[in-house]
């Protein structure tokens, strides 16, 4: 096996006032992101109405479904006085108004530079309206100016595990009971076309999956019964959060879920196993061997020659693929996935960006991983001979000063369809992500040799004074 | 064509396959014969002219799978790109509307697109039915005042190679001599620089790699009046005739177009390659010696003498990343050794060279470069090229596109030598980038990953680049052996 990370990168951290067009989403769009991969649930956003607005039209334009998000709507009296009332008022008008399985409730920078004590609101709120006691309520501190949509997700994630998943001491849950069950706690890199694939090859194994949280049910595109939902339809099930505790194993992947991943083993002692990410030969491998070793079944014929078609993809994309430049900027989940794809393919990313530090950036497969926005990725694709860019839809503009193709990857795609249901992992996903990069590359017919026009050919006259 | 014209041609007195008792140009045998009929020798001989419109008279099979595929380049016109057909229909045949189709054919052509010249190329149907495309084509061309010039190369005459032939004889029968060259633009000669002119005969400028070597020949005052035929136009050929040397790049199968050039007109010609430095250099030179000018000769000492210390220079970080890699070649005729030369230049080590389509003297200058042993590789097919790569113990297989996937299913690395490749490697500039190629596939990290078993199909303990056993049940393809076996 290559191995994709000898060297731990050089993190080079932010060093200038502006950022200039920003990389980051923040982190209070990761926890919704997670809330929104629930049944039923309504995330509300503690904090000012523009809050949610933004965030709304974020997701929108991603995902193009309508979004159910709402918020505590902050205004001058209650951002100066104390919001816990609007919590409260707000809480109890969408479980009268929608009656949600689940209300997650992230905070925002406005409401955590407050002071706001969002544990104690909500303890007001289950005071003041007891009636509502069977719709859960999951606060999380999500403030934007920390971290990014990645470690907001596994925030949210962690808050639903401590305050939804009961302790095994407790409940009498034990591992292994539900023998096909495996839990699957996926990150925000992954697509919905990821998490069905992650579902797909799990059934392949007999395995019964138990995605916490499950987009791939919730924001897949699809059209259902109701003409109108103010809540998601379709997610993971609440009830099923009682029976993670039961489940055989536990899947993990990105290494921003390390703390959500160690809540839930704390809480339940089921036995984990944990993957950075599900990009490239080497990591697949391990994945489909935890699955035959959790399952005790037998690798499909058809997974077996999935891995080989991917090994004859290498092969023929090796050639345009092999010393090709890349700039990519993404969380570091995705990040360090697509260098270390890169980098097992003889490509070289001569810029890396990252809008916040993360753990996985110790994996990513380059000399540097800056810190930093589109701009600095600009400057570092110029100055290192990008040959490609890799990022979201905001790289538009800084693909075309460069004059160099975009791939779209991360959060959020905007200006395309579909970008939310692309496979890029599993052995199928990397195969196509692999023609795709080797193609965009082909088309830009590197080493072309340019044109010489030989002061002395006998040039015809239509095409003498042609140059 | 007559039998006899076929037999003139296939006798060619200045080919050393005439001197030996196999012939270069053998009756291809039912069930065990690879590589191209006539019509396919003559069309991509002449295909890169660029300005003439390239009409396939025949059936929808011989343009239709052939237009549109090769890498050859120019500064100028796309017109050779277009695929020209008369693509005849049943009824045509039945009903004997060939040559009133082609006719048309001509007339639409001239036309829309206003071409130098149109070529019209002859295949097996109407060979058969016995259309009369000189006749056509004479009318043709008196009718609208373009000369249409019939390339009589039907599939079944014989080989790729002969249709090279017919090609070249057809352009010096009929195209050469057409009119005087144009004089040298004014300024660029005086103060002791002379221009000379030269063809340049089996150059076709695939990837444009003839764009490395234009600029030093323009330096020199080496004028190519044409290239046969790489971004070539109508009106150069016709000045061929005028050249003081012909050089045969890379290629016997125009050597009738030098041959005859000397006959009727005296040029004097040799035979080199821009692949590599020594051969390069040694190209120049022999223009030099061949043309009467001191200043020329001076000259072209001082270029090669500033070239070969640039590209030295250049080339030293890739010969440390290249060297002591072994490679083995398999191309065809002159390019068994123009490219051993090449590669030995960067530091490898080449361990077998084929040598399908090569003369005595091409053997001669393989063993020059190889020593007297050298293995040379007669029967190209796939099994014994794997087997080869093997018992060498070779890094890289270097061959054409259509040996690329025979090499790839065997999963070791590969770089395509051939017309349809995307990157030129002919002159000084052209040694930096086969070198880059040869990295790109001998240092990709994918190797070690594409050879692997997958781990479940592992006994315990086993590492995890061993070949899957023949016998695991999740096995799902078969082993490189196997696969290469059934494809030989």
């Amino acid at each position: 096996m290559p191995e994709t990370t000898v060297q731990p990168p050089e993190i080079v951290k932010r060093h200038k006032a502006l950022a200039v067009s920003p990389l980051k989403a923040s982190a209070t769009l990761g926890a919704t992101l997670a809330f929104l991969g629930m049944d039923r649930c309504l995330p509300m956003l503690h904090g000012s109405q523009g809050c949610t607005a933004f965030g709304k039209i974020f997701f929108i334009q991603h995902f193009r479904e309508p979004m159910p998000m709402q918020t505590t709507a902050l205004d001058q009296v209650s951002t100066i006085m104390g919001s816990d009332d609007a919590v409260v008022a707000g809480l109890a008008t969408i479980a009268t108004k929608h009656a949600p399985a689940l209300i997650g409730l992230p905070t925002t920078g406005l409401t955590e530079t407050q002071g706001a004590d969002i544990e104690r609101a909500v303890a007001m709120f289950r005071a003041k309206h007891p009636e509502y006691d069977h719709i859960a309520v999951v606060p999380v501190s999500t403030p934007d100016y920390s971290g990014s949509l990645e470690s907001g997700f596994n925030a949210a994630l962690k808050a639903m595990i401590e305050r939804l998943v009961p302790k095994a001491s407790i409940a009498g849950t034990r591992p292994g009971r539900r023998r096909r069950q495996v839990n699957v706690l996926a990150g925000a890199h992954l697509t919905v076309g990821d998490l069905e694939h992650i579902k797909d090859l799990l059934e392949r194994f007999r395995l019964r999956p138990m995605l916490l949280p499950d987009l791939s049910d919730s924001l897949d595109g699809h059209l259902a019964d109701t003409d109108y939902s103010a809540l998601t339809i379709g997610g993971t099930r609440l009830d099923e959060l009682a029976h993670l505790g039961d489940a055989a194993a536990t899947l993990v992947i990105g290494k921003s879920l390390d703390g959500a991943a160690d809540a839930l083993a704390a809480r339940t002692g089921v036995p984990d196993h944990r993957f950075p990410h599900l990009m490239g030969l080497e990591a697949m491998d391990a994945f489909i061997t935890t699955l035959a070793a959790i399952s005790a079944e037998p690798v499909p014929e058809r997974i077996a020659r999935q891995r080989s078609q991917l090994q004859d993809a290498m092969l023929d994309a090796h050639f345009s693929l092999g010393q090709a430049r890349f700039a990519v900027a993404a969380d570091g989940d995705l990040l360090a996935a697509l260098t270390q794809l890169l980098a097992a393919m003889g490509a070289e990313t001569c810029a890396a960006v990252a809008p916040t530090n993360a753990p996985a950036l110790k994996h990513v497969a380059a000399a540097t991983v800056k810190i930093g926005d589109l701009e600095d990725l600009e400057q570092r694709a110029r100055a290192g001979g990008a040959e490609v860019l890799i990022t979201n839809s905001h790289g538009v503009h800084t693909a075309e000063r460069l004059g160099i193709p975009l791939l779209r990857a991360g959060f959020p795609q905007f200006d395309i369809l579909g970008g939310y249901q692309r496979q890029w992992i599993g052995y199928t996903g990397t195969r196509a992500t692999l023609f795709e990069l080797a193609n965009i590359l082909l088309g830009r017919h590197k080493g072309v040799i340019p044109a010489y026009r030989s002061s002395l050919k006998q040039w015809p006259a239509a095409e003498r004074n042609a140059a | 064509m007559k039998q006899k014209d076929i037999a003139a041609l296939l006798d060619e007195p200045a080919c050393e396959h005439n001197q030996k008792a196999k012939s270069g140009c053998a009756k291809p045998k039912p069930g065990a014969t690879a590589g191209g009929c006539a019509f396919d020798g003559a069309q991509i001989a002449l295909l890169p002219i660029v300005d003439v419109a390239h009409i396939v008279h025949g059936s929808i099979a011989c343009a239709g799978s052939a237009w549109d595929n090769r890498g050859t380049r120019s500064t100028g016109p796309e017109l050779f790109k277009l695929g020209m057909t008369t693509d005849l229909t049943e009824q045509d045949v039945i009903m004997g509307r060939g040559e009133k189709r082609l006719f048309h054919g001509i007339k639409q052509a001239i036309e829309t697109y206003q071409p130098a010249a149109v070529f019209v190329y002859n295949t097996c149907v109407p060979a058969l039915i016995g259309d009369d495309i000189g006749a056509v084509c004479k009318a043709a061309a008196e009718r609208w005042g373009t000369p249409v010039i019939p390339v009589d190369a039907a599939g079944f005459y014989g080989t790729k190679n002969l249709g090279n032939r017919i090609a070249g004889e057809t352009m010096v029968k009929q195209v050469c001599g057409g009119r005087e060259p144009d004089p040298v633009p004014a300024g660029v000669e005086g103060d002791g620089f002379t221009v000379h002119n030269v063809n340049l005969i089996g150059e076709y400028n695939i990837a444009g790699e003839l764009w490395h070597v234009l600029p030093l020949l323009d330096e020199l005052g080496l004028r190519v009046l044409c290239t046969l035929s790489g971004d070539a136009r109508f009106r150069e050929v016709q000045t061929m005739h005028r050249a003081d040397v012909n050089m045969m790049v890379c290629s016997k199968a125009m050597i009738n177009v030098a041959r005859q050039l000397q006959e009727r007109y005296g040029t004097p010609w040799f035979e080199g390659s821009f692949y590599g430095v020594a051969d390069m250099s040694q190209a120049l030179r022999d223009f030099a010696r061949r043309i009467d000018d001191p200043a020329l000769g001076a000259r072209t000492e001082a270029l090669i003498a500033r070239e070969e210390a640039r590209l030295r220079a250049a080339l030293a970080p890739w010969r440390e990343r290249l060297a002591g890699k072994r490679a083995l070649l398999y191309t065809g005729g002159v390019k068994s050794w123009s490219i051993v030369s090449a590669l030995q230049d960067l530091g490898l080590t080449v361990v077998a060279t084929g040598t399908k389509k090569s003369t005595e003297d091409d053997k001669a200058r393989i063993r020059a470069l190889m020593g007297e042993d050298a293995p040379m590789i007669e029967d190209g097919n796939p099994r014994a090229l794997l087997d080869l790569y093997k018992r060498h113990d070779a890094d890289v297989m270097i061959a054409g596109g259509r040996n690329m996937y025979t090499a790839l299913k065997a999963r070791i690395p590969f770089l395509d030598i051939n017309q349809e490749r995307e990157f030129g490697y002919a002159g000084y500039a052209g040694m930096l980038e086969l070198a880059r190629q040869l990295c790109v596939t001998l240092e990709s990290p994918i190797w070690a990953a594409v050879r692997s078993a997958p781990p479940w199909a592992l006994p315990a303990g086993a590492p995890d680049t061993a070949q899957a056993p023949a016998a695991a049940p999740s096995s799902a393809r078969p082993t490189a052996e196997h696969e290469a076996a059934s494809h030989a």
